[in-house]
């Protein structure tokens, strides 16, 4: 056997080391399974927290108790005094749409036109985004990605955030984004006057109903069609679009924050018959009963936000999620970020610690999401059958001082690195140094 | 008008009036206080459980065991409560009216402090969310923008004057890269429109203002007969030359951040603070030589490209390379929660609970010239604390009370909703509801409203 000379070894972790330092956009390559995690508190969120291990084959959850049975192919964690949490999922993102805010060529997830239901938010999700590792690694697994912008600016969809195509991440869910009609300012920049807003809102509200009237009718004449084997003349993408939302195929998650604007949208559900998620939801705390007794569920976030108007509680943002829960309206809890989605498990946190209480404010962002999405038997729990997305930590994941360790999704065990754990590994010690 | 609203009452009104406006523009109320049985985070001298802390006349006058206040003191009991020093925001842009001036690469003689807003109602939200001190800052736009403000958030008081901080040094701001080279570059067609030029306007602003100092000190030694012409901008630059005041300068790259500490000490300034400056932890090892201190975000990243190779570590790398940092807000929905920005360094870089809350007491404190009177919970000091009924540093903890001076300010369980000062009885409540603005890079405010947040606000103001 060739002797390797102490010299060569450290030539070649040098080597190596140049060579993992100066790209700070690569991560490592992630590990298959099986993988047993002996010893854990396990967080199941739908059966309590027990101690004990939990077997990961392929994509899957395979075992979930105490004292699992090793086999010969298992790579065993040692978990003692570790816990394991279901990975966390957020409803609402840019996540791989939006590479830098202010570049306007890296943002795509907003397209021109006012209806464009037919743009695909897979489509343009950026699998190798630096913002994805960010995420992940923090104990974010699944995402929702959606557009933005007008009042049908495209389909949104469900990704683990793991995989080299949007076909090895989509998580198979689809729903069209609505934007409903603001009658509220735009912003602090938006000077129209009190009685511009509320013809803009009005017309808006009209322009809405037009659409989908058409939508309606396009619907109709598309099931007679094909009942007659024959084909619609002419292409219009946006009415494909919107039909399985017409036919209540496919849920519609409809964008609205204004007390009154959740009332009038809570109206036109009732009328059209629409599958609905509210998402956004801001003053949802106003209009609580009359959320819970439509039976809507609701997205909302930030929970890390400025209260919407200058003469609200100082913490109606916090108290939000926490008062639309205890009035029986289903909530999850969304970042509505890009680069920092991170950042749910601390909005999850506040709404906690602002009435929510701990164990309900981890359901918000796990378990609630994909019960919410019709996915709760594959998502958002530690149980047998559900798809191996997990993250073992030192502790409760919401408490900002908390190192997520390992992150696993669909079975994969995800290389703990991103841009920033990369910079830190390079620059806390530089070298040379002054 | 009201029938009813005769003319005595219009005069009674006119009193009452006249009273209060006497009473707001007095110097700013200072309290007497017993703080009993907290657990008390001092900064400088540890942590010390079961204590009390006693403040008289708007000051700490005794920390310990058992302390007696006089008859009528207010007495607030803080047992399983965490009581630390109020927070410090080096970097924020409340209570002003006006943020950018942004006509000139060079605005030195402008002052923030002429716009105070006491009406601003993110000032009470800083102040639930602990916050007694800010530092607020003229914006971005110019390579030397306007001098800033170092305010005590006494919410309430109706003069202007009664916000500054008494004694605080003078500041100012500088500003490099994007944003000037958009705003005068690219905006006007004048320099600077890139790093270079940036570096031109520092040379060219300090060589004019050696030479009108050297003028007027000719002057003032008999030397020359007839008197300079007075210049604020460049009576400014010369308190810059001469350690006046200090600087605080938007910076994002390693590279420019270089460049600035290369002039200042070809013109023998010493005294610094970089704001954001997400690259500094590349050349962490230089701020530390040069004496400069850092103000970061915890978290922010990625809006614009200069902060595309960020890292949240930063502040965490700058810390334990013997940079003196502080984790500032720039935004009136971070400085709600600066003491939970301060804990992602926690995550971020594993810093301990001593160095993570020095990032916004102390820290800060010294980057703005005010370490001697605040930032710690010291006899002697301001009585600025805020009293949590968890540890600070814990997701789940909540400000319960906020006292600058000695008074309290904020009191979650006295808190009205509507805390405005100034309400409009003619105002329609339903058209006072703004819409989500995403706030980042508020420090290009009033520049124009479309320039830098471009199509893509432009898309979302039109869009719904």
């Amino acid at each position: 056997m060739r002797k390797i000379y102490p010299y060569r070894i450290s030539a070649i972790i040098a080597l190596l080391l140049t060579f993992s330092a100066t790209q700070a956009q690569m991560v490592g390559k992630s590990e298959r399974g099986p993988f047993l995690l002996k010893n854990a508190t396990i967080h199941t969120i739908s059966k309590g927290v027990m101690t004990g291990d939990v077997l990961i084959k392929d994509d899957m959850i395979a075992e979930v108790g105490p004292n699992l049975a090793s086999g010969r192919s298992y790579t065993t964690l040692d978990c003692t005094g570790k816990h394991i949490y279901p990975g966390m999922i957020d409803l609402g993102t840019q996540l791989g749409l939006s590479e830098i805010e202010s570049i306007s060529v890296t943002n795509d997830f907003s397209e021109i036109g006012d209806v464009v239901p037919q743009m695909q938010a897979l489509t343009a999700v950026n699998p190798n985004a630096v913002t994805i590792p960010v995420t992940r690694t923090n104990g974010i697994t699944t995402v929702l990605v959606s557009p933005k912008g007008g009042r049908f600016p495209g389909t949104a969809a469900l990704i683990d955030l793991h995989g080299y195509t949007p076909a090895q991440m989509d998580a198979g869910f689809r729903a069209v984004v609505m934007n409903f009609p603001s009658s509220g300012r735009r912003g602090r920049f938006d000077r129209r006057t009190d009685e511009d807003i509320k013809k803009d809102g009005e017309k808006a509200f009209k322009k809405l109903n037009e659409i989908w009237d058409d939508a309606v009718l396009y619907a109709k004449l598309d099931s007679a069609a094909q009942s007659q084997k024959a084909t619609l003349p002419g292409y219009q993408p946006e009415m494909e679009a919107l039909k399985a939302v017409v036919r209540k195929q496919q849920p519609l998650l409809i964008e609205v924050s204004k007390s009154t604007d959740i009332i009038l949208a809570l109206d036109w559900i009732k009328k059209t018959g629409v599958k609905a998620i509210l998402t956004g939801v801001a003053e949802g705390y106003r209009v609580a009963d009359k959320i819970a007794a439509a039976g809507i569920p609701v997205i909302t976030g930030p929970v890390l936000d400025t209260p919407r108007r200058p003469y609200d509680k100082y913490d109606a943002p916090y108290t939000n999620a926490a008062q639309m829960m205890k009035a029986g309206v289903v909530v999850a809890i969304r970042s509505d970020e890009a680069e920092n989605v991170r950042n749910l498990p601390f909005n999850a946190g506040f709404a906690a610690a602002y009435g929510m209480g701990i164990d309900e404010a981890y359901k918000a962002i796990s378990l609630v999401p994909a019960q919410l999405l019709g996915m709760a038997d594959r998502y958002g729990s530690i149980d047998v059958g559900k798809v191996a997305n997990l993250f073992i930590s030192n502790g409760d994941p919401m408490e900002t001082k908390t190192t997520i360790e390992q992150v696993f999704i669909r079975g994969w065990k995800i290389p703990m690195e991103n841009r920033h754990t990369l910079l830190y590994d390079e620059f806390l010690q530089r070298s040379p140094g002054k | 008008m009201d029938p009813t609203f005769n003319i005595m009452d219009k005069k009674l009104y006119l009193v009452a009036s006249l009273l209060i406006a006497m009473a707001s523009s007095a110097l700013a109320q200072q309290g007497n206080l017993l703080i009993k049985g907290g657990t008390v985070i001092t900064i400088t001298q540890g942590v010390k459980e079961n204590t009390d802390v006693l403040i008289m006349d708007g000051k700490i006058a005794e920390i310990g065991k058992d302390l007696k206040a006089t008859a009528g003191t207010r007495v607030i009991d803080a047992t399983g409560q965490f009581v630390m020093p109020g927070i410090i925001d080096a970097h924020s842009h409340i209570g002003i009216d006006a943020v950018n001036e942004g006509t000139h690469p060079v605005t030195a003689e402008v002052n923030v402090g002429e716009a105070i807003d006491p009406f601003d109602i993110a000032i009470y939200r800083a102040l639930a969310g602990g916050v007694t001190i800010s530092h607020a800052m003229h914006g971005s736009a110019n390579a030397i923008g306007g001098q800033c403000q170092t305010i005590k958030h006494r919410y309430g008081v109706l003069d202007p004057e009664a916000y500054k901080m008494q004694g605080a040094p003078r500041t100012i701001k500088f500003a490099l890269g994007e944003n000037p080279i958009r705003v005068h570059g690219e905006g006007q067609g004048i320099v600077p429109r890139t790093r270079m030029g940036v570096e031109q306007v520092f040379r060219s602003s300090f060589s004019e203002a050696k030479v009108y100092k050297k003028n007027w000190e000719d002057f003032r030694k008999g030397l020359t007969r007839l008197a300079p012409e007075y210049n604020l901008r460049m009576e400014t630059l010369a308190d810059i030359l001469d350690g006046k005041i200090l600087i605080h300068c938007h910076s994002y790259r390693a590279d420019e951040i270089l460049m600035l500490m290369n002039v200042l000490r070809d013109f023998g300034v010493k005294k610094i603070c970089f704001q954001h400056v997400n690259e500094g932890f590349k050349v962490a090892p230089e701020l530390a030589a040069f004496g400069a201190s850092a103000s970061v975000f915890a978290d922010w990243w990625a809006y614009k490209f200069e902060v595309y190779y960020s890292t949240a570590y930063n502040a965490a790398i700058l810390t334990k390379n013997g940079v003196v940092t502080s984790i500032n807000s720039d935004s009136d929905e971070l400085i709600r929660h600066l003491y939970h920005e301060a804990a992602k360094t926690q995550r971020y870089g594993g810093l301990n609970d001593d160095e993570a809350l020095r990032l916004i007491t102390l820290n800060p404190a010294i980057q703005l010239g005010i370490d001697h009177r605040v930032g710690s919970i010291e006899k002697g000091k301001d009585a600025d604390l805020v009293i949590f009924n968890a540890h600070p540093l814990s997701i789940y903890a909540i400000p319960q009370l906020t006292i600058v001076d000695g008074i309290v300010y904020f009191d979650r369980n006295n808190d009205k909703a509507d805390m405005r000062l100034e309400i409009d009885p003619e105002e329609k409540f339903d058209f006072k509801y703004y819409e989500r603005w995403k706030e980042k890079d508020n420090c290009m405010q009033d520049v124009t409203e479309t320039l830098f947040f471009g199509q893509q606000y432009h898309n979302s103001l039109h869009g719904h």
